[in-house]
């Protein structure tokens, strides 16, 4: 199915020239993927790279000299010194005459149609269709049909591109929709009591060109244009789709894959899709706070460092980590932890596996956190209970723990409590409170289960007073005499990447947003 | 896939499964003449419709449980062929060939004839005494025999709207 | 024979001759009149030796696109290890076309005898005979043929007791003209929609469940066991114009003439004496106005251009048409021509798979509105309309179904222009009136 890069070497190449410019791609590529690497995008809607072709939208029909007829350049393999031409005019009165029988039947309710701004069948009627329809007849009229799961159906805006089809045919590889009927009469139909809860189905509405098939998370929350879009990873499970953080107002209001072929290829589940609404809480530590007086009051930064410092100070540390803090604040927990001869530990919670057929080793993973593989290489132990290796006396850091399965006796144990967090666990009783930022807010890697490293970017500000993670860790390794003299994410990174054996040659540059293998060592415990 | 066993039909009647006894051996036997199952999906849905008269939906469901499909694959096939009745139909399912060739003989007082004489009235509507849907057809390939008439399995050639009255009188 | 009439003496009866005749029917009448006699001499030769001997004769495709059949059959890689099969197409759904229906109702086993040729010289064990599934009466006939033909032995894994293996099935269709397409009709066969495929591959590369396919009309395997039992000359030399075009044709003859029916004539045959003299001419008291030679989905044809053609492939194109199907329509004096270009484009509306958007739209569309200048509301900017939305559905899809549609609307404006523009001006029709408007090209 989809365009997995074939080895070059191993390929012959064929040179063509698209638009004037001279490009060589492997035997077999199609015109329209070969234009891509020309740098000239081919007006297209039923065509996707992750999805088998289907030829029928016939929008990306293109001038190829000597052939009799115009190419759908999606379904035509390259052949040698081929000359294309995407924007002859041929090309472009064929292109304008597909956009115009698309909105013959296509309401013009643009503004009130979730997919305005990002609708390819806008796009492409603006640069290339026609000012005027001449349609005069009435438009045909299909009522709005719930899908399940996530997705509504508007026949009315559907080009049949048949996008969602394939995806569920060929990916998914659950049948759950088909086209239905024929003719001008075609929509895409599903069986009764059949719904598309498929735990991957919800790419169909990503995959949707226009606005047919709608996401009811997101129905009505926001135009296109309001929506800051920032890279990230999704933090849903140990797969580590590459996803695209959206953001109105310092709100998340929608998750949608990035493109990464060598994790998600385009896809992400629905469990990471819906796994937002955590990032948005309002209940947060806001403050850096510090008991006096037997209460917790609210401090400054320079109070609350320096008195977590001396509580550190004073004897063993353990730290009871998140599976779903960044490399980052691992690294500079795990350096305080070894400071004081101490350790760290923590658990994830897991659900059920559920893969996409139709694409290698994707999956939604057991491990529902983001980085249990790189607490793990950062030496963190997983157990039941991340409080498994507390001993008595010690001074328990909290970071970012939920405290899943913990028992509230183990708790005693400890010395003192220091809670670097989002928000306070219930029932801990934190001597030291030193609000950060949640995944959304600051940037930062995560380490998926195959062991890859890869970047997130802060998506919006954090409440009140709280700093990122490896700012506050940072200062905190400072204030205990450790090396904690940097001023951005990627310095932490590097001083990992320095120390940390698995990680050495690694940096944000030449991780990029797309990410890169740890070193390959097998990895022990990282599997699903 | 869904089991047979607690399907509908459309009501609330218990789904009597189509595929038993002889009919399932015979659909078995077609199997060896295809290298794919899904190969038997138009000769097992014409199956179901003879049983039947039609295809319900948990029709669809039982033929795709046979042929290892799903029943959303099987009612996308069903949608395009306009032979599988969707709908329960009159006894006397008669359709009329209204294409061109047809048309300029005529074939239009025909299909007006057949909604007079049965009382339907309107074209896909059933009789009230569920006797008989009309409904035209695209070109039925008898075209020199205009305008030719299939009533059911029945095919009758060169129909006039005088002919009508005895055609429907020949049904009783 | 022009059946449900006697033979006229013009016609060349190959094929035609036995149509009407109850006793060709059966095994035993049919092999009584020379049945499976091709069949037992062609499994004793080569596959290669058949398909020289079919190129030589010059047989055509006779379902609509005249490829010689000879060369398709030689796209087959007999070495290839594959399976490969052969299909017949008769799912004859062209509007105006009727033939293959006569040959399988009358002569199911002259079918049979020519798929198990077709099938033992591409190297294939099966063919399967897709029939549209409202020719219920040739069904029948074809499986109780069929039948028989297992019984006697003349198909099976020892087909005529020569220790090869030839199986013929009959497939039924279920109500869709586009599974004439050869693409759609393997999709169908193959328990899908009848969506037709991108090409290539070509069905000799990947056809039917993706092995090498070759798709034959009945017609056309119909006329191979007298190829093999006459010679190739004999059959090369049935032809009255150009040499491109050899062997006698059926044509099937409906709409407005005194004798509608199927005629077999030798190809290079005048369409004026085709039409006047063996189908007995227009019906009493009319003239014939214009004549759609091969199925709907070739152009309109003037009188003027149909009384000069020759009755060939060649022949029809340079009266401004194409062979098709042979399915001859004709319309006289009396019709409203512009209702039925529109009930035609109605009818590939009805019948567009819904994949390509030109065609699923298009077809739609066009049928709006020329449903819109026949009931009288229509402006001569539809015209234009008409022309440009015929345009952009021509050469830009994955089968012809959309080109199909676009082609009366553009030969019938060129040709016809007064009849629209006399509908547009007036809002009614008057049959007496219009011809004189019309400016016949």
């Amino acid at each position: 199915m989809a365009t997995s890069a074939i080895p070059e070497n191993q390929t012959k190449m064929v040179t063509l020239t698209i638009e004037g410019r001279q490009v060589s791609v492997p035997e077999g590529t199609s015109i329209l993927e070969a234009a891509k690497q020309a740098g000239i995008l081919i007006p297209h809607y039923c065509y996707h790279p992750g999805l088998p072709v289907a030829g029928v939208c016939r929008m990306c029909l293109v001038e190829v000299e000597k052939a009799p007829k115009l190419a759908p350049s999606c379904a035509t393999s390259v052949a040698e010194g081929q000359v294309v031409h995407v924007h002859s005019e041929k090309s472009l009165e064929a292109r304008k005459g597909v956009l115009e029988m698309l909105l013959i039947n296509h309401p013009l309710d643009c503004p009130i149609c979730d997919q305005s701004g990002e609708c390819e069948l806008q796009d492409y009627t603006a640069k290339e269709g026609r000012k005027d329809s001449r349609y005069r007849e009435p438009k045909r009229f299909d009522p709005v049909e719930d899908f399940g799961g996530d997705v509504l159906y508007v026949p009315n805006r559907c080009i049949l591109c048949t996008r969602c089809v394939r995806f569920m045919d060929d990916v998914a590889e659950d049948t759950v929709l088909n086209v239905s009927e024929r003719g001008d009469r075609a929509l895409i139909g599903k069986f009764e009591d059949k719904d598309l809860t498929h735990p991957w189905a919800g790419n169909v509405v990503d995959l949707c060109p226009v606005g047919a098939l709608l996401s009811k998370d997101f129905l009505n929350k926001a135009r296109a244009w309001e929506l800051d879009h920032s890279a990230s990873i999704c933090p849903g499970c140990s797969q580590g789709c590459n996803i695209s953080l959206q953001t109105r107002d310092n709100t998340v209001v929608r998750l949608q894959p990035r493109s990464n072929e060598a994790v998600n290829e385009y896809f992400m589940c629905d469990h990471g899709r819906m796994n937002y609404r955590w990032m948005n809480r309002t209940d947060r530590l806001d403050s850096p706070m510090v008991k006096t007086n037997g209460a917790l009051v609210n401090a400054d930064w320079d109070v609350a460092i320096p008195t977590a410092a001396d509580l550190i100070r004073k004897g063993r540390v353990y730290v009871a980590a998140s599976a779903g803090l960044s490399n980052e604040a691992l690294y500079l927990l795990s350096q305080i932890a070894i400071s004081r001869n101490g350790d760290g530990g923590f658990s994830v919670e897991t659900g059920p596996e559920a893969p996409l057929a139709g694409v290698k080793d994707l999956s939604l993973r057991k491990d529902r956190a983001p980085n249990a593989t790189g607490a793990e290489l950062l030496g963190f132990k997983r157990g039941d209970s991340s409080l498994a290796g507390l001993q008595n006396g010690d001074v328990l850091v909290i970071a970012d723990d939920e405290l899943l399965n913990a028992n509230e006796s183990d708790l005693a144990k400890a010395s003192s409590v220091i809670v670097i967090g989002t928000v306070l666990p219930p029932s801990v009783n934190a001597d030291v409170i030193l609000p950060i930022a949640n995944f959304a807010e600051e940037e930062g890697t995560f380490t998926n289960l195959r062991g890859r490293v890869q970047r997130f970017l802060q998506a919006k500000a954090a409440p009140g007073m709280a700093r990122p993670s490896w700012y506050v860790l940072a200062d905190l390794c400072q204030a205990v005499g450790l090396a904690g003299d940097y001023y951005l994410a990627s310095d932490v990174f590097e001083a990992m990447a320095a120390s940390t054996p698995k990680f050495s040659g690694l940096s944000y540059d030449t991780l990029g947003l797309r990410g890169l293998p740890v070193v390959d060592q097998p990895l022990v415990g990282a599997g699903a | 896939m869904s089991s047979t066993t607690n399907l509908t039909h459309g009501h609330d009647e218990v789904y009597e499964p189509v595929f038993v006894g002889e009919r399932k051996s015979n659909l078995e036997e077609l199997f060896g003449r295809y290298p794919t199952k899904q190969a038997c999906l138009l000769p097992a849905l014409w199956m179901v419709q003879e049983a039947r008269g039609w295809v319900s939906e948990a029709g669809m469901a039982e033929v795709a449980d046979i042929l290892e499909l799903t029943p959303a694959y099987v009612k996308g096939v069903v949608t395009f062929y306009t032979m599988y009745n969707q709908h329960p139909v009159g006894k006397y399912f008669i359709q009329v060939c209204t294409t061109a060739p047809c048309n300029v003989c005529g074939a239009e007082g025909v299909v007006e004839a057949f909604l007079q004489h049965t009382k339907c009235g309107e074209l896909g509507v059933t009789s009230s005494d569920g006797k008989y849907t009309v409904i035209e057809v695209e070109c039925l390939g008898a075209c020199g025999f205009a305008t030719p008439v299939m009533i059911n399995e029945d095919f009758i050639e060169s129909v006039t709207p005088e002919r009508v009255p005895e055609i429907l009188a020949g049904l009783q | 024979m022009g059946y449900p009439h006697p033979i006229h003496d013009r016609e060349t009866p190959v094929i035609s001759k036995y149509f009407g005749d109850r006793e060709a029917i059966s095994l035993e009448g049919w092999r009584k009149r020379g049945g499976y006699k091709a069949l037992e001499k062609a499994l004793t030769m080569t596959p290669t030796e058949i398909v020289d001997i079919v190129k030589a004769s010059g047989l055509r495709g006779r379902g609509g696109a005249g490829f010689p059949t000879g060369l398709k059959w030689s796209f087959m890689r007999l070495d290839d290890g594959k399976p490969h099969y052969l299909c017949c197409n008769a799912d004859e759904s062209e509007p105006g076309t009727f033939k293959d229906r006569e040959i399988m109702r009358w002569t199911p086993h002259a079918l049979i005898e020519g798929c198990a040729i077709g099938a033992y010289a591409i190297g294939a064990e099966t063919a399967y005979i897709y029939i549209r599934g409202e020719f219920t009466e040739p069904i029948a006939r074809m499986n109780a043929a069929v039948k028989e033909a297992y019984a006697a032995g003349i198909l099976g894994p020892n087909a005529m007791g020569t220790g090869k293996r030839v199986d013929v099935h009959v497939h039924r269709g279920a109500g869709a003209y586009i599974c004439g397409e050869e693409t759609a009709l393997m999709n169908s066969l193959e328990g899908r929609r009848g969506n037709p495929r991108i090409k290539p591959p070509f069905p000799a590369v990947s056809g039917l469940f993706g092995q090498p396919t070759t798709i034959n009309n009945v017609e056309t395997l119909t006329a191979v066991p007298h190829i093999l039992n006459n010679g190739a000359e004999w059959y090369s030399k049935l032809t009255l114009s150009s040499p491109k075009s050899a062997g006698s044709k059926l044509f099937s003859v409906c709409g407005n003439v005194l004798r509608p029916g199927n005629y077999e004539v030798t190809l290079g045959f005048p369409f004026k004496d085709f039409l006047y003299d063996v189908c007995g001419g227009p019906l009493p008291g009319r003239k014939f106005r214009a004549i759609i030679p091969g199925g709907v989905s070739v152009p309109i044809q003037t009188m003027e251009e149909a009384e000069a053609t020759m009755m060939d492939y060649e022949g029809f194109i340079e009266q401004g048409s194409m062979l098709g199907s042979g399915g001859v329509i004709i319309i006289d004096d009396a019709q409203n021509l512009v209702k039925q270009i529109a009930r035609i484009a109605r009818f590939f509306a009805h019948e567009s798979c819904a994949q390509c958007t030109q065609c699923r739209e298009g077809t739609a569309w066009t049928t709006k509105i020329l449903e819109r200048i026949r009931d009288g509301e229509g402006t001569m900017e539809d015209l234009d309309t008409l022309l440009s939305i015929a345009d952009n559905m021509t050469g830009k899809t994955i089968c012809v179904l959309s080109d199909s549609c676009a082609t009366p609307v553009v030969s019938g404006l060129k040709k016809f222009r007064g009849d629209f523009e006399a509908l547009i001006k007036r809002k009614t029709f008057h049959p007496v009136l219009e011809p004189s408007l019309s400016a016949v090209a």
